[in-house]
C-alpha cells in the first residue's frame, strides 16, 4: 500500500488495518463523536494497575536526609545516597571514613572546615543554562546583578530546546487563570502546592506578552490572534505553539536576549558538582568540574556568589526501569543531588511522567517524542486492529497507562522486528480532518525530519509507546523561587510542587518562565541585601557523609553522574 | 546471550576506523563502539545542532553535513566532528533606532548578507533541508516574513557558516530576521493584551480566594463539572454555560 513501504512486513499488516478503519473513524469524528473519557475512579484504577511507577518494586524509601522515608524511584534513591565525586573528594581532601572511626587522625576532621579560595566571584550564580536558568539570569541581570551562568554542555543544550508542542497560557475569552488553575490541580491529582499554581497561571499572560515583545514567533492568525489547541487534561484551548519546535524557538530567543546583557557571563562545559555553604547554612556558591579540562587545566573551579539559582532540569537520562527517554544528554538529576546533600527538602518524586507517544519504530528514533500537539489536532491512538482504545487527551499518566494496558493485558500491541511493542499514532487523520497541508504547516520540524528519511507523515501512522519524559517533582520551593536554604533559589524542572504528581503538557514551558523570572529577581534582591558568605566551604557534606556512612549505603557509588555512559548495548533494551 | 545477528559496517571518525552495527545513527554506532562524548552531543533529538559533522562517502567526492544523532551510519562514511565555529554575532536589543525599519535594522546588523555570491553551498549542506541561500536573499530584499518562515526550523548547527565563501553567519542573521519580524511585523495579540489587563487589575483575586476555600470534595466536583471547549469552535467565539470562573 502506498506510503507504508518503509515498514517491515511485521508492521505493515497492522498498518493496513489502520488505513482500512480510517474512513469510518473520520466519519465518527466529523459527527463530533469521540472516545469517552474516564471517570476519576477509573483513572485511578488504570493508573494503579498499569502505570510503571505505581508498581511497588519501582520505588524505595530514602534512608537518610530531609526526606528520609519518602518513596522515590530506586535509581534516584541510589543517586541521592552516593558519595561526592572523586574530583571533589580529592580537592577538599574528604575522607569516606566516619569521624568516629577516624579519631586520632586529625586530617579526617580538618577538611570540612577548610576555607576554599575562589577562582571566580559573582553576585548571582545560575546553575544550568536551559530555559529556566537563562530566564533567571535575564531577570537578575535586569535587576542589576552581575550574573554567571555555569552549564554542563553548551548554553541551551537542554530539555527546553527540545520542547515541541507548546505552552499553556489562559488568554482566550472563554478562559481564565482560575480555569487554568483548576485544570492544573486536577492533572496533578490535587496535591500541587496551591500558591505555586496560582503564581504559575496568574503570571501566564505577562510572560506571553514578554515573549511577544522579544520577537518570539507563535502560531498566529493574520489578525494577531494566537492559534490555540487543547492539550491532555485541559478544559480550554490554551496551548500556544511555534510550529512543533516551540522550545527551539524559545531557547533561541532567550539565549539571544541573554547575550545582549553585558553583566551575564556564560561558562559552558562546567557542571556544578557541589554547592558551597557558609557558617550560617546559607548557599554561597558552587564547586564546578571542567569537563574538557585536559591535563593542564585544573579540573575543579570554585565560584563564590551572594546568591545561587539551581536550574539544572530533569532526570530522563537515568532511564528508570530501562525506559527510553525523550530528554537531552545532560538530564541526570544533578540538581536534586546537590540540594539534597545540602539538606534541602524535595517533594513529589515518586511518580515520573512517561510521555504517551515516544517513537518505537524506526529503531534509531527510539524514545524521541511525537508531541501531544498531534493528538491535539486529532491524531488517534490505535491498537493492532486499527481501533481506538482510549481518549487520546486524557492527562498523560492516564494515557500512558492505557497504552501499557492495551499492549500487555489486552494483547493488542504491535511488535517490531527488534522486539519492542507499541500502538499506532494515526497522524494522517489530521490532514483529512483539517485539510491538506495541515501536517506540513503545523509540524514543520517533524515533517521535514521524517520525509528526509523516507517516511511521509501524511500517509503513514507511527508506532509509539510511553517514554520517560518529565520529572514531576523536585526541590520544594516557595512562590518567590526560594528554597529552605537562605540564598538558594530554584526554578524549572528541578523543582517540585507546581505540577503535583503529574504535569499537564505546556505547563513546563510556562513554569520555567514564570519561576525563572521570580527566582532570578529574588536572587538578585538577596544578593543586594547580603554580603559575601563567611567562610564558604563544603561543611554541609560533613553530616551528610556521616549519615551515609552510618547507613552503609552507597559505599562505592558517586554522584552527580553528569553524563550517561552508553556502552555496547547502547540505549537500554 | 546470542541475540539476532546484526550486519556490521565500517565507518571512520576523526581518522580512526570503527566496525559498527548497521542501522544505527552515527552517534549510537560510535557509542556502541566505545566512544563517550562530552562535546558534540546535546539534545540527541535533532534540534540543538551540537552534533554537526561533515562527512564524505569513500567512493564519492561531495562533502556532506549531517547530524550525528539523526543520520544513519553508512558503510564507508568518513566523518569529522565540527568544532565550535567563531562567527559574527550582532549584539542588539529589540528597540529600533529612530527612522529605522525592522528590515533595515536587520541589514545594518548583518550587512554582509549583501555579499552573498549565490554559490548555493549553504543550501546544499543544510542537514535539516533549509534553503539557506533562499533566506539570505529574502533578508537582503527586506522580506522578513519569508525569511522567518524559511529559516524557522534552523537548529543553528553552523554547517552553512563554515563553508560560506562570503563569511556570512546565516543562522545569526536569520535569528535577527525572525525576531524583528516577530516583534514589528506580526500583529500583536489583542486578546492577550486584554487578558493581561484583567489579571493585573486584580480581577481574579477574589475568585481565587473563593475557589481555594472550597473543601477537597467540592473542589474535585468543580473539576469534574468542567465544560470542555470544543476542538473546532471558531477562535474566540465559544463561551461556557457556567461563566462564574472566567
Ligand atoms: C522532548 C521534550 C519535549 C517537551 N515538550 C514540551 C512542551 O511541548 N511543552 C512544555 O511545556 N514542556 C515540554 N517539555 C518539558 C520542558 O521542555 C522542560 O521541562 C523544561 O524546558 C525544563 O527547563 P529547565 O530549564 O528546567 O531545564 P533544562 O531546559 O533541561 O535546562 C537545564 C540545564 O542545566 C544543565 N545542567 C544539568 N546539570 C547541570 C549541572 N550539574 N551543572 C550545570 N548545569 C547543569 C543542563 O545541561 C541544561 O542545560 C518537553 C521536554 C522534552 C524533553
Ligand atoms: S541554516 Fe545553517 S545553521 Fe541552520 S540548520 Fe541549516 S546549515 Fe545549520
Ligand atoms: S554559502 Fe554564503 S555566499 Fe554561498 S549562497 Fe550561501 S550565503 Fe551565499
Ligand atoms: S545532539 Fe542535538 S542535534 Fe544532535
Amino acid at each position: 500500500m502506498e506510503g507504508l513501504n518503509h515498514f517491515p512486513e511485521a508492521l505493515r499488516e497492522s498498518a493496513r488495518l489502520v488505513v482500512k478503519t480510517r474512513e469510518s473513524r473520520l466519519t465518527a469524528l466529523r459527527r463530533g463523536e469521540s472516545y469517552p473519557s474516564l471517570s476519576l475512579s477509573d483513572r485511578r484504577a488504570w493508573l494503579e494497575e498499569f502505570h510503571p511507577d505505581y508498581r511497588a518494586d519501582s520505588c524505595r524509601p530514602l534512608t537518610l536526609g530531609p526526606n528520609q522515608g519518602d518513596l522515590v524511584p530506586c535509581e534516584l534513591a541510589d543517586l541521592l545516597e552516593s558519595w561526592p565525586r572523586h574530583a571533589v573528594s580529592r580537592h577538599f581532601a574528604l575522607s569516606r571514613r566516619s569521624h568516629s572511626a577516624a579519631e586520632g587522625d586529625p586530617s579526617a576532621l580538618a577538611p570540612f572546615s577548610k576555607q576554599v579560595k575562589a577562582d571566580l566571584h559573582t553576585d548571582v550564580l545560575v546553575i544550568g543554562g536551559g530555559g529556566a536558568g537563562t530566564t533567571a539570569a535575564i531577570a537578575a541581570a535586569e535587576a542589576g546583578a552581575k550574573v554567571l551562568i555555569v552549564t554542563k554542555l553548551r548554553h541551551g543544550d537542554s530539555n527546553t530546546i527540545m520542547a515541541e508542542g507548546g505552552m499553556q497560557v489562559a488568554d482566550q475569552e472563554a478562559d481564565s487563570p482560575v480555569q487554568h488553575y483548576l485544570d492544573t490541580m486536577g492533572g496533578g491529582h490535587f496535591i500541587n502546592d496551591p500558591d505555586l499554581v496560582e503564581s504559575l497561571v496568574s503570571d501566564g499572560p505577562r510572560v506571553l506578552r514578554w515573549l511577544e515583545e522579544l520577537g518570539m514567533l507563535f502560531d498566529k492568525y493574520p489578525t494577531g490572534r494566537m492559534k490555540v489547541r487543547h492539550g491532555g487534561g485541559t478544559s480550554r484551548r490554551r496551548l500556544h505553539a511555534s510550529g512543533d519546535v516551540t522550545g527551539l524557538e524559545l531557547m533561541r530567543v532567550l539565549r539571544d536576549h541573554a547575550e545582549s546583557f553585558a553583566n551575564i557571563r556564560v561558562l559552558p562545559f562546567h557542571p556544578a558538582v557541589e554547592l558551597l555553604t557558609d557558617d550560617n547554612g546559607r548557599a554561597v556558591g558552587a564547586v564546578l568540574e571542567h569537563l574538557v579540562a585536559g591535563d593542564r587545566l585544573p579540573t575543579i573551579q570554585v565560584v563564590h556568589a551572594r546568591a545561587v539559582v539551581l536550574a539544572t532540569g530533569g532526570f530522563g537520562r537515568l532511564h528508570f526501569k530501562k525506559f527510553p527517554t525523550s530528554n537531552h544528554y545532560g538530564a541526570l538529576a544533578d540538581g536534586l543531588v546537590l540540594a539534597y546533600r545540602a539538606g534541602v527538602p524535595l517533594r513529589d518524586l515518586r511518580y515520573c511522567q512517561y510521555h504517551p507517544t515516544g517513537i518505537v519504530y524506526p529503531d534509531r528514533k527510539i524514545g524521541l517524542l511525537l508531541t501531544e500537539k498531534f493528538r491535539g489536532w486529532g491524531a488517534q491512538l490505535l491498537n493492532y486492529h486499527g481501533e481506538e482504545f482510549v481518549f487520546g487527551l486524557e492527562p498523560r499518566d492516564v494515557t500512558s497507562a492505557a497504552i501499557i494496558r492495551e499492549c500487555t493485558e489486552m494483547g493488542n500491541g504491535i511488535t517490531t522486528p527488534s522486539g519492542r511493542v507499541g500502538v499506532w499514532l494515526d497522524i494522517p487523520l489530521i490532514d483529512l480532518l483539517h485539510g491538506r497541508g495541515t501536517i506540513e504547516r503545523e509540524f514543520p520540524g517533524r515533517f521535514r525530519e521524517f520525509i528526509g528519511k523516507g517516511i511521509d507523515l501524511r500517509v503513514a501512522p507511527v508506532l509509539t509507546y510511553p517514554t520517560l519524559h518529565y520529572q514531576n517533582g523536585g526541590i520544594a520551593i516557595q512562590s518567590d523561587g526560594g528554597t529552605d536554604m537562605p540564598g538558594l533559589y530554584a526554578a524549572g524542572e528541578v523543582t517540585g510542587g507546581v505540577h503535583g504528581d503529574n504535569r499537564l503538557m505546556g505547563n513546563a514551558l510556562l513554569e520555567i518562565l514564570v519561576f525563572g523570572l521570580r527566582a532570578g529577581r529574588s536572587a538578585a534582591r538577596f544578593a543586594q541585601n547580603n554580603g559575601e558568605g563567611s567562610n564558604p566551604g563544603v561543611s554541609h557534606l560533613e553530616s551528610f557523609m556521616e549519615a551515609l556512612h552510618e547507613k552503609a549505603a552507597g559505599q562505592h557509588r558517586t554522584s552527580p553522574r553528569l553524563l550517561p555512559s552508553y556502552g555496547k548495548s547502547g540505549l537500554p533494551a | 546471550m546470542a541475540g539476532p545477528k546484526v550486519a556490521t559496517i565500517t565507518i571512520a571518525f576523526d581518522g580512526t576506523e570503527y566496525t559498527v552495527s548497521a542501522g544505527r545513527t552515527i552517534l549510537v554506532a560510535l557509542e556502541e563502539a566505545g566512544l563517550r562524548f562530552v562535546r558534540g552531543v546535546g539534545c540527541r533529538g535533532g534540534v540543538c545542532g551540537a552534533c554537526t559533522v561533515l562527512y564524505r562517502m569513500r567512493d564519492a567526492h561531495p562533502l556532506v553535513a549531517g547530524l550525528m544523532c539523526q543520520d544513519e551510519a553508512k558503510h564507508g562514511m568518513e566523518i569529522l566532528s565540527l568544532p565550535y565555529i567563531p562567527q559574527k554575532k550582532a549584539v542588539h536589543r529589540m528597540e529600533l533606532p529612530p527612522e529605522n525599519s525592522p528590515e533595515y535594522q536587520v541589514l545594518s546588523l548583518y550587512p554582509e548578507v549583501n555579499n552573498c555570491v549565490m554559490c548555493g553551498e549553504c543550501s546544499r549542506l543544510c542537514p535539516v533541508g533549509i534553503d539557506v541561500m533562499g533566506y539570505v536573499g529574502m533578508i537582503k530584499r527586506g522580506d522578513l516574513r519569508s525569511a522567518a518562515q524559511q529559516s524557522f526550523t534552523c537548529v543553528q548547527c553552523q554547517a552553512c557558516v563554515l563553508r560560506c565563501p562570503s563569511s556570512i553567519s546565516q543562522p545569526n542573521a536569520a535569528l535577527a530576521a525572525r525576531r524583528f519580524h516577530g516583534r514589528y511585523r506580526e500583529a500583536p495579540a489583542e486578546h492577550l493584551a486584554k487578558a493581561l489587563e484583567k489579571v493585573e487589575s486584580g480581577h481574579y483575586r477574589s475568585l481565587f480566594r473563593k475557589v481555594r476555600r472550597l473543601s477537597g470534595v467540592e473542589f474535585q466536583a468543580l473539576y469534574q463539572r468542567r465544560e470542555r471547549e470544543p476542538d473546532d469552535a471558531p477562535p474566540g467565539t465559544w463561551l461556557p454555560e457556567d461563566r462564574s470562573l472566567i
